[in-house]
Formats: structure tokens, sequence, C-alpha cells
């Protein structure tokens, strides 16, 4: 039951072989025996899990189940669910109960999914490693002194370690891509506007873009049939018509033509990332692809533009925590001023004070000009690159993170080192193109590999197909860690 | 670049974070490298080139200027940390 994939789980739940209530119990059983090691989880709430499962078996007993009716669902604790504790990593929300649902929780709740707990992230999603979270860091499912890596961290372990079947994330600057990497899941973060981000607490609003997590591309497109849709709650959200995810998954892949960056092979990639990368590529090789050299000349810059806009923009959006609505206050304070200084000093931790004051910085009086919007200006060059490579080809291919999982705390002094770990990330979000990571082996150290794949804009369905023939013809997507 | 450590306690102070000296000292010296690695953005040529702030280059959508939220503010108020009567209570401004 444990390694179904969606679409068997919600056949075997519409024949009755399982009901959803036994199915959200096993794995609160395991949530229970596993969580304590792996730190997956912030907030589970058995009673409301299992009460909305019995209502899912309701609809299953008539004839009103969709895809979904049932299946147990690991949200991010970035999304506001009603009722749940919702933290997004933070001292801050600690005690936050969500007033409202998200979109993209709505739409779960709409398809008769089981929301089975909110998933651990770095604080406020400002991390690659899940060492900013105030619960503690997420343990890699692979190696327990390994990061999962982050933001999505506590989601994408919740996947490998068959904790949940499946997971939502969200994506700034690789947080869904980076931990499915780090993992060994997939996830796929879609092109920016589709998923709605009402509910879904901000960190860099031009960037953010929700996703699901999973174990198969083909898990991925029935998540993505549900998340994705327009909501006139987010002034961003892109009013589209439907479509079927999944349609195009067993499309033969010959004269697929994927595009190589020279820039992701350069300097800075470990051997042996560069190695699984490199057979995979020779595997879509067999499966009909052709390769073509390209360059996106202005990625090396992305990093930087990244740390300029991201920052900016969370020092805006995280302007709201003042103490006085909602979020933690200080216990003690003389006047407003020292109330909203403290609040803030106290309930934020180090990073996320370090990412406002950045912003703060560079959209202050005389700095605007140099840094803002020198940053938008080249996020349009990079915009550009891609425009031009998919002249070429068809999807772009590159690893997802320069090196496996490193270890708890090996970077956690060096903000710089730790922001490098999302160097082929990064532009993506920056051109607002959809990008997504499957697993392709695994480095000399034991550790997991992603495999990039990056798709022109709306080109999702292309890109699980993709995937899909890949994980048809190889197996790394269907190993999982010793111990769970 | 080595920002000041006056810039930093005036960003500081903008950003509404309470700072102590060795926390201004520390932030002064991580935030310096931080803008090591901005910098390498610096000398590319973006004359001519225009901002861009959403992928999709669309416009802001309006709406029909009708009510669309209900009141719920007992809900909101009893995930605030001082209330009273209805009220969200903050130290005291005027005096």
């Amino acid at each position: 039951m444990l390694n179904s994939s969606l679409q068997q789980l919600g056949s075997a739940l519409r024949a009755k072989k399982i009901s959803s209530v036994e199915l959200t119990q096993l794995y609160l059983d395991r949530i229970a025996s596993l969580n304590p090691a792996l730190n997956a989880y912030i907030t589970t709430n058995a009673s409301t899990s299992l009460a909305q499962a019995r209502a899912a078996d309701a609809l299953l007993a008539g004839s009103k189940a969709q895809p979904l009716t049932g299946i147990p669902i690991a949200q991010k604790d970035i999304f506001c669910a009603k009722g749940w504790r919702t933290t997004c990593g933070s001292k801050m929300l600690e005690n936050f109960i969500a007033p409202y649902d998200a979109h993209v929780i709505a739409q779960f709740n709409n398809a008769g999914a089981v929301n089975l707990g909110k998933t651990n992230m770095d604080e406020f999603a400002m991390g690659s490693s899940n060492e900013t979270s105030y619960f503690g860091a997420v343990k890699n499912p692979w190696d327990r002194n390994a990061v999962p890596g982050g933001s999505s961290g506590g989601a994408a372990c919740a996947v490998a370690a068959r904790l949940c079947a499946a997971a939502t994330g969200t994506d700034t600057g690789g947080s869904i891509r980076q931990p499915a990497a780090l993992c060994g899941i997939s996830g796929i973060k879609p092109t920016y506007g589709t998923v709605s981000r009402y509910g879904m607490i901000a960190f860099a609003s031009s960037l953010d873009q929700a996703g699901p997590m999973a174990r198969s591309a083909e898990d991925l497109a029935l998540l993505l049939n549900v998340m994705t849709g327009f909501d006139a709650r987010d002034s961003t959200s892109l009013p589209r018509d439907k479509e079927d995810y999944a349609r195009d998954l067993n499309k033969p892949l010959a004269g697929l033509r994927i595009g190589l960056p020279k820039e992701f092979f350069a300097e800075g990639l470990a051997q042996d990332v560069a190695g699984c990368v490199n057979a995979a590529i020779a595997e879509y090789i067999k499966l009909g692809a052709s390769i073509v050299d390209i360059s996106l000349p202005n990625s090396k810059l992305a990093v930087p533009v990244y740390y300029v806009l991201a920052p900016a923009e969370a020092s805006s959006n995280l302007s709201r925590y003042d103490g006085v609505r909602y979020g933690y206050r200080a216990p003690e304070y003389s006047d407003l001023t020292e109330m909203y200084e403290k609040s803030r000093a106290q309930g934020f931790g180090a990073e996320v004070k370090r990412r406002i004051m950045i912003g703060t910085y560079v959209l202050s009086h005389g700095y605007y000009d140099a840094y803002y919007l020198q940053a938008q200006k080249i996020r349009r060059l990079i915009a550009q690159d891609f425009d031009y490579a998919f002249k070429q080809c068809d999807v772009i291919m590159g690893p997802t993170s320069p090196s496996t999982a490193f270890n708890l705390g090996e970077k956690g002094d060096d903000p710089v080192q730790m922001y490098l770990s999302d160097i082929y990330t990064i532009a993506v979000n920056l051109a607002g193109l959809p990008g997504m990571s499957i697993p392709a082996g695994f480095g000399s150290n034991g550790r997991p590999v992603g495999l990039q794949i990056i798709g022109d804009y709306f080109a999702e369905a292309k890109m699980l197909n993709v995937a899909h023939k890949y994980q048809l013809a190889t197996d790394w997507h269907t190993r999982q860690p010793n111990g769970i | 670049m080595l920002l000041a450590k006056a810039d930093v306690q005036k960003v500081a102070r903008l950003a509404r974070l309470a700072m102590n000296e060795t926390e201004i000292e520390s932030a002064r010296s991580q935030l310096s490298g931080i803008f090591d690695l901005i910098a390498e953005m610096q000398a590319v040529d973006t004359q001519g080139i225009v901002p861009m702030s959403h992928a999709q280059d669309v416009s802001q959508r309006l709406r029909e200027d009708v009510v669309t939220e209900t009141n719920q503010r007992e809900l909101f108020q009893s995930i605030a940390p001082q209330v009273e009567s209805g009220l969200y209570l903050v130290p005291q401004v005027i005096e």
C-alpha cells in the first residue's frame, strides 16, 4: 500500500479494498513511530484527519468520488488551513490558528483528499536545508546526518519516508526541486500564476509558486490537476482553461530535443552528480531524444539578482508581522515602537532577519535604482536567455543541485555558501518557468541525485511526459531509504 | 563591501528589528558578504532593458466595486495577542 501510486490507491479506495480511515490511520501510525526521529511534520491532528477520512469514505460509498478522494496528503505548513495551526516554520506564528483555507487547501478539500498534517519547512520558506525552522531541522531519511534540503524539506522527507501518499510544497528559488532532489523524490514547480497563492503565506510574491511533491511524475500529474486553476483572489493568477496534466504521460519521446546549458555543467558541479545526470541523458537518447548544446549566458547572475529581489519582496511582505492582529507579541515593551521592534526581533529567526535587513537596505532611499531596478532588468535578460533556448529545444535538462545532500550544520555559518546550493534552480523562478526534479541515481555517499527538467511556459504536461517515460525505463524513483 | 555600522543600525531601525551591539556587528559582516555576492550584477549593462515584474506581462485585473468579504471580527480577534471589547490593544500612542 505504501508504494502504490495515487492511481492505484484511488482504485483500491473506490473498490473498497481499503477505506480512507484505514489508510489515514496507517499513515498516522507511521508518523507516530517515525516522525520523532525525522521531524518531517510540525503539526498533526488525528481527529480532524480521521473525520475528513470518514467523510471521504461516505463519498466513496456513493458515486461522488474523484481521483484523490480519500487519499492522505501532507500539506506544507505555509498553507493556511482553517482550524489548523499554521506556523510557516516560525516562532512568529507558533500559535497561529488559520481562520480560513488557502486556495490549495480548499482545492484538496473539494477533491475529497485528507489533510494528514502540516510539514516542517525553513522559516518563512527562507532556507535550503530546513535548518532555519523554529521547530528544528528535518532529517534526510536516506542519511540522518544529512539535510533534506529546503525549504519544503518536511514534505520531501515525508514523501521519501512514506509518511504520506503525496505532499504539497512551494518554490521561490528551488524550494520544491532542491529538497525533492536531496530526498530522492519527484517534484514540480509549475509556471508562475498557475496555482493560486491565496492563503499561501507570502515570502517573495513575484516568485512564490506552489506545486506537488510525490514519488512519481504520474502522481504529480494527478495532484496538479487538483491544485491548478484560476482564482480571482490572487491578483497574479492566470485565467486559463482547466487542463488534464496526465493527458500526454505516455507519448513517445522520439524526436524530443533536450537542451543542455553549458553553464549547468561547469565548475562547481560535483563529479558524482554530473555522472548521474549524464547517465540520465544517455537514457533519454536511448528513448529517442536528441541533444542540443545551449547557453544561458546570464544564468550566473541569477543568484545575485535573486538575493536582491526576494529579500526586497520579503521585507515588504513580512512587515505585516507587527504583534498586533495575530502572531507573536513580546512580553515586555514600553511603547509602540519598542513593541514592534521587540516582537519582530524575538519572533523571527536569524535568517529571516538577515533577509529583511537586505531587503530593507536595497529598497531604502537612494539605493532602489542601483539594486531593485537593476535586478528587475537582469531578470528580463535571464528570461530572454530561456526564450532563445526554447527556440532550439523542447526541454532543458541539468542537475537540480550542485551536490548531493550536505551534512546538517555544514553550511550553517555561511549564508553565501547556502545560497549557492540553489544555483541551478533560481533562474527558473526569475523567468517564471515551470521546473521539476526527478530521481536520477545516487552520489558516491549513497545520497540521492536529482535531474532537473525545465520546460517552456505552460509545458507542464510535456515535462511530466518526459519524466514519466524515464520513470518507466528506470527504477530510481521506486528506491526507498533503509529503516523506514 | 563592508557596510558601516551606522548603516546597519539605520536599516534595523527601518525594519523595526531590535538589535544589540553583538547582533549589529554580526549582521554587518554577514550582510557585507551577501552584498559582495550581489555586487556581481552591478557591472551588467542594462541600458534600454525594461524591468520585469511578472513573467507573463499581465496587467492588473479589476473587479466590480462590491462587498465580497463578510464580517468575521470575532474569529479574527480570537487569534490576536491582546483585544478588549472588540478592539486590538496596543500601547498608548497619543498623550
